[in-house]
């Protein structure tokens, strides 16, 4: 029964829903996390300090990266083959048709765009908190001033974007999610079977509120720390520290 | 000098296709395998012919034209299947369904056959059903039904605007399902080309694989062709580009005798013609008349005004328009038969009422129904086909009436079969609009669905068994035998010949013209003047094509003009055959008008003394005039009247 | 009202599926805009034959919309850019004086060339041949009505049926994704009562063949619907996915 999830379109579009409504949830608890920043250092911290390198966060951890890398590696694997789908000679004439979005047909490209940034937010956070904490229990040699940040995430919050080109970064990559969001919730959910002519619309449209809050979410979290950094204004957090 | 033996059994109407089921001869299961036949044709009679055959054990070679079996022009019948339900409670029955398929087919056919087709109608509809074919329902869950053209209750089963195609996907359906048993083996994109006799029996088939125009030999017990009509005889027609009558040709050159073939139906309701580049005629469904009014203007010069483009059919007041079948015909009003509503149209027309820039087109006119139903409840009926004409002529049906005119459809006439539908050749056997069977002179509305898979789910399976009963102990047939040699050679020889022609007129064009020639004197309205001198520029234009036709590329290639030159050569021998046939009959039944034959009210005029029979016409050699043979059609259980479509 | 216009084609012409295929240029003159679109390639290939050279392949056969069999990519579109019409309901007064028209075959791994505009779509009879049916022999049917079937149910079965297996859904999917024909036959049983018993058995194998014969994986752009001539929807593609999954999900 399993060997469908490999051997058969529907199942490997499967993996691909599956996987995606796992990130898809995934990018909404972080999200919200990352709110809690605007509002207390300490709750913030709190969080980062409980998804240390605790078993069950990184039990966590690898469950998400397992689901990155297969949602990834799918990807790769039904691009290859669907453009040898459309066989050796291409349409010399492209047109879009209209009901067709645009990120709809740019999901790859969009997957790209995020997997570097991936790489990037992982630099500027995880390779100094979680990883940092790991290499220490490998009985790595890591120095006291890494070591005590890795549950100071309130820190990395305010040093990652107090840089514009970091923000500015982000905001690129976080428009990418929104678009990959807007076709990937529905298309997951129409690929489990979910759908149908009535809530055809109302799930489209589902799709791209979801999107459009988990995006300004975030986007909310960057721009408030970075105006808060440039400026020099100093309310964050709200709370006080 | 007759010698024709329709064998057609003995006893009382509505026991002999009974009584001949049980008194048959079968083939056990067993030898069943050991025998193979080949279906031409994957239309309704032809794939439900082939996949019932399968699913008996027989072994199954089924050749079509196009790219795939689901193609055939079935698929475009829009208005529906009639069957003998009674499920409306309207006083349906067995015995009216046969009644007015006789009475429509003007008493030309044989009771026999169509009280069988009236018989297995319902079947039809069982089976159909169970293939899951999505016909219409009511809010209960149970069928819905429309009434058609000569008939007085509402017997015909739809689905949408397109019951053709899914009564075809049925029957591909369960074709598709032998295939993949193995029971059938598909050939697409092959077009037979000539049938082999051995020993004067039908043994085999040459083929043209139309994708490198290789020849190709098939042998079997028997032959079933099922290759529809031949109206594209006349160019411009409802047919299919693909549609022809070559097989049918074929069989008539080795024996089998073509019978009736001036029969040819011209239906009331099509898109009229535009232009000298046009291919061909859109159909809109004779079920729009359930609804629609047809009329002309009252007066001549409203007549012109609009013609000139002056006039719009919305500003003509109702009492200026002439609602000339409601008036005829108060009876059936627009509802009367195809042939009796298109002659009506060609009256008007001819007396200079017509509308469209060439006259030649009448309104049919949906504002009145819209009015008392609702736009919705017209789009749900018709919606489809509203959006075909707007589609074509460029105009909005629901607002102004759309324009029609009558263009040949349907060819009754064809290749004769005796009651189980083999033909004159024994192991040859005609199933659908090929064969000249159940319709008589002319086909009522929503009955050539039912006749095709009336034959092949039906009657073929079972009246073939007692043609193969006694074949279960010949071998299968080698395709090196001296027959195939000689057939296949004559058809190389053939495809060279004119090949090297290499002339200055293009199929097309030579094509072109003799549509003009049918349609002009060969057409709605026949004389013996006109048949005359048909029959003379039919006999120069096949001089033209065989002098002076130009066709490109090679005979062994992918050759698209080569393919349509073999056609059109069958084409004008059926031209001169319906002529001649046309000339025969000096009568006027169904859709065969002779002008000299009509009552003072313009009605056709049958005579019934001296042309109460089947015109079957015997293939004499090349050049030499066909020899007639007459089918008597005695009618035993039915009076024949003069057809009353007014009260 | 008809008038006339000049219109310059570039066809695609290749010999068969091995050859290399190229785009040649035609002018043509004096097109009626009241002229199907196959009505003006007829006038082309005319053309082409008076002047001794190869006509261009392309198919065609019933000419109003039903067949399926026409089958042109023109101007990036499969049918043209009018929805809900098939290429041979396309019309000459869609288009400008002085327009450039590419016209392409459908191109996919699945329907390789014959000949020019010519395509091979006998992958489709295969899908249907594995598993597009009722299993149920002629004869022994119980009477029509004995089930009854809502009209709702009905009619969405026929919205599914009305697909003309063209093969412009895999011809306009990035993808070259079968799936909404695929969909459509399994909806349109899936739905009936009488097509419920094989259901889980017809999905799997219509699916499996589909995959087999090299079609793409579907990734819901949604192409294929807004192309189609007939509008088959896309929640057909949710309800195979539906069928097909449980299917798997008993094994």
């Amino acid at each position: 029964m399993s060997l469908f999830l490999t051997q058969s379109s529907i199942g490997r579009k499967l993996v691909m829903s599956i996987t995606g409504l796992f990130l898809i949830l995934f990018l909404t608890f972080h999200m919200c996390m990352n709110l809690v920043a605007i509002l207390s250092a300490e709750g913030y911290n709190a969080i980062c300090e409980f998804l240390g390198a605790n078993w069950y966060a990184l039990v966590g951890t690898a469950v998400l990266a397992a689901g990155f890398i297969i949602h990834i590696i799918y990807a790769f694997w039904l691009t290859v083959q669907n453009r040898a789908a459309r066989g050796a000679d291409r349409y010399a004439v492209v047109d879009k048709p209209k009901d067709v979005e645009w990120a709809s047909q740019n999901m790859l490209a969009l997957g790209i765009i995020m997997l570097a940034f991936l790489g990037l937010h992982l630099y500027h956070f995880w390779s100094k908190m979680q990883l940092v904490d790991l290499i220490e229990m490998a009985g790595g040699d890591v120095c006291s001033q890494a070591l005590e940040n890795t549950t100071n995430g309130f820190y990395h919050i305010v040093n990652t974007f107090s840089s514009p080109i970091n923000t500015l970064l982000y905001i690129i990559a976080l428009a990418a999610l929104w678009f990959h969001l807007s076709h990937g919730f529905w298309s997951a959910l129409q690929t489990i079977g979910f759908n149908n002519t009535t809530w055809f619309d109302r799930i489209k449209w589902i799709g791209r509120i979801w999107a459009t809050i988990v995006v300004l979410g975030f986007i909310v979290t960057i721009v408030m720390f970075f105006l808060d950094g440039f400026f020099g204004l100093n309310i964050l957090p709200l709370l006080g520290a | 000098m007759s010698t024709i033996d329709s064998k057609i059994p003995k006893g009382p109407l509505a026991e002999k296709w009974t009584n001949y089921k049980n008194t048959q001869k079968l083939v056990n299961p067993a030898n069943k395998r050991r025998l193979d036949i080949i279906v031409i044709g994957t239309g309704l009679a032809g794939a439900s012919a082939a996949a019932t055959l399968g699913e008996l054990g027989f072994n199954v070679l089924n050749f079509c034209m196009q790219d795939s079996p689901r193609r055939a022009h079935s698929i475009a019948a829009q208005g529906g299947i009639n069957a003998a339900k009674n499920y409306q409670n309207d006083g349906d029955s067995i015995y009216r369904l046969f009644y007015d398929t006789i009475k429509g087919g003007d008493y030309r056919a044989r009771e026999a056959n169509v009280y069988r087709l009236a018989e297995v109608s319902n079947n039809i509809i069982d089976q159909c059903v169970a293939q899951g074919v999505p016909f219409a329902r009511e809010y209960g869950g149970t069928l819905a039904n429309r009434s058609f053209g000569g008939a007085q209750v509402s017997r015909t089963f739809y689905a949408k605007g397109q019951t053709g195609q899914q009564l075809l996907l049925g029957a591909y359906s369960a074709l598709s399902r032998q295939i993949q048993k193995g029971s059938v083996k598909e050939y697409t994109r092959r077009e037979v080309l000539d049938i082999v006799l051995i020993d004067g029996r039908a043994r085999g088939v040459i083929v043209r694989n139309m994708t490198n125009g290789k020849i190709e030999r098939y042998a079997a017990h028997a032959v079933v062709m099922a290759t529809g009509g031949y109206g594209n005889a006349y160019f411009l027609s409802t047919n299919a580009m693909h549609s022809n009558g070559s097989v049918a040709i074929q069989a008539y050159r080795k024996g089998a005798y073509f019978a009736n073939p001036c029969y040819v139906q011209i239906h009331p309701t099509c898109i009229p013609v535009h232009g000298d580049y046009q291919s061909k005629l859109t159909l809109m469904s004779e079920s729009l008349r359930n609804d629609g009014r047809i009329w002309v203007p009252k007066k001549k010069e409203d007549a012109e005004a609009i013609r000139a483009g002056k006039l719009k059919p919305t500003q003509i007041k109702e009492e200026d328009r002439d609602y000339y079948l409601e008036r005829r015909y108060p009876a059936f009003g627009n509802l009367v038969p195809r042939d009796v509503a298109s002659r009506a149209a060609k009256e008007r027309c001819d007396a200079g009422y017509g509308v469209a820039p060439s006259g030649l087109a009448v309104y049919l006119d949906f504002s009145e129904a819209i009015n008392r139903l609702g736009k919705d409840a017209i789009k749900a009926k018709y919606g489809n086909l509203f959006q075909m004409y707007e589609k074509i002529a460029d105009e909005n049906p629901y607002e102004t009436p759309m324009m029609i005119y009558p263009a040949i459809h349907y060819t009754m006439g064809g290749i004769w079969v005796d009651y189980e539908l083999q033909t004159s050749i024994p192991g040859l056997f005609a199933i659908g609009e090929c064969n000249f069977s159940d319709h008589g002179a002319n086909r009522l509305g929503a009955s050539a669905l039912m006749q095709g898979l009336a034959d092949g789910y039906f009657v073929l399976p079972y009246t073939i068994q007692n043609y193969l009963s006694d074949q279960i102990q010949v071998p299968r047939f080698s395709v090196d035998t001296p027959e195939f040699e000689e057939a296949e050679r004559s058809v190389v020889e053939k495809e060279n010949r004119i090949l090297n022609i290499q002339g200055h007129r293009t199929v097309d064009s030579i094509h072109k013209d003799l549509g003009h020639i049918m349609w002009e004197y060969v057409g709605m309205g026949r004389t013996k003047e006109s048949l005359e001198t048909a029959i003379e520029k039919l006999k120069d234009l096949k001089k033209e094509f065989w002098s002076n036709v130009y066709v490109p590329g090679k005979v062994e290639d992918l050759n698209i003009e080569l393919g349509k030159a073999l056609r059109l050569a069958d084409f004008i021998e059926i031209g001169e055959l319906i002529a001649h046939d046309a000339l025969n009959r000096n009568e006027s039944c169904g859709g065969h008008f002779r002008e000299e034959y009509q009552t003072p009210e313009g009605e056709a005029l049958r005579q019934d003394e001296e042309y109460s029979y089947v015109s079957c016409w015997k293939y004499t050699g090349e050049g030499s005039a066909p020899e007639l043979l007459k089918e008597p059609l005695d009618y035993e259980f039915t009076e024949r009247k003069t057809r009353n479509y007014k009260n | 009202m008809a008038k006339s216009i000049n219109i310059t084609l570039k066809v695609w012409r290749q010999k068969d599926a091995k050859s290399k295929g190229h785009f040649e240029t035609y002018h043509l003159e004096n097109i009626s805009t009241d002229s199907s679109f196959l009505e003006m390639l007829d006038i082309l290939n005319e053309k082409l034959v008076d002047e001794h050279k190869e006509p261009i392949a392309f198919d065609h056969d019933c000419r109003e919309g039903i067949c399926g069999m026409c089958s042109l990519y023109i101007n990036g579109h499969p049918h043209g850019y009018e929805s809900e019409v098939t290429t041979c309901q396309l019309h000459m007064r869609k288009f400008k004086d002085g327009d450039v028209i590419t016209v392409e075959p459908w191109r996919s791994r699945a329907f390789p060339v014959i000949r020019d505009l010519m395509v091979d779509r006998g992958a489709y009879d295969k899908i249907m041949q594995a598993g597009g049916y009722i299993s149920v022999n002629t004869g022994g049917t119980p009477d029509a009505n004995a089930i009854p079937i809502s009209k709702e149910i009905a009619d969405e079965a026929m919205d599914a049926a009305t697909c003309i297996g063209c093969g412009a859904c895999a011809a306009a999917c990035k993808n070259g994704s079968a799936m909404l024909f695929v969909s459509a036959k399994v909806s349109q049983l899936a739905l009936l009562p009488q097509g419920k018993l094989e259901a889980a058995r017809r999905a799997k194998a219509m699916v499996a063949k589909m995959d087999e014969l090299g079609f793409g994986n579907c990734t819901n752009t949604g192409a294929c619907a807004a192309e189609c001539p007939k509008s088959i929807s896309l929640s057909n593609i949710a309800r195979l996915n539906r069928e097909f999954l449980c299917a798997k999900l008993k094994d």
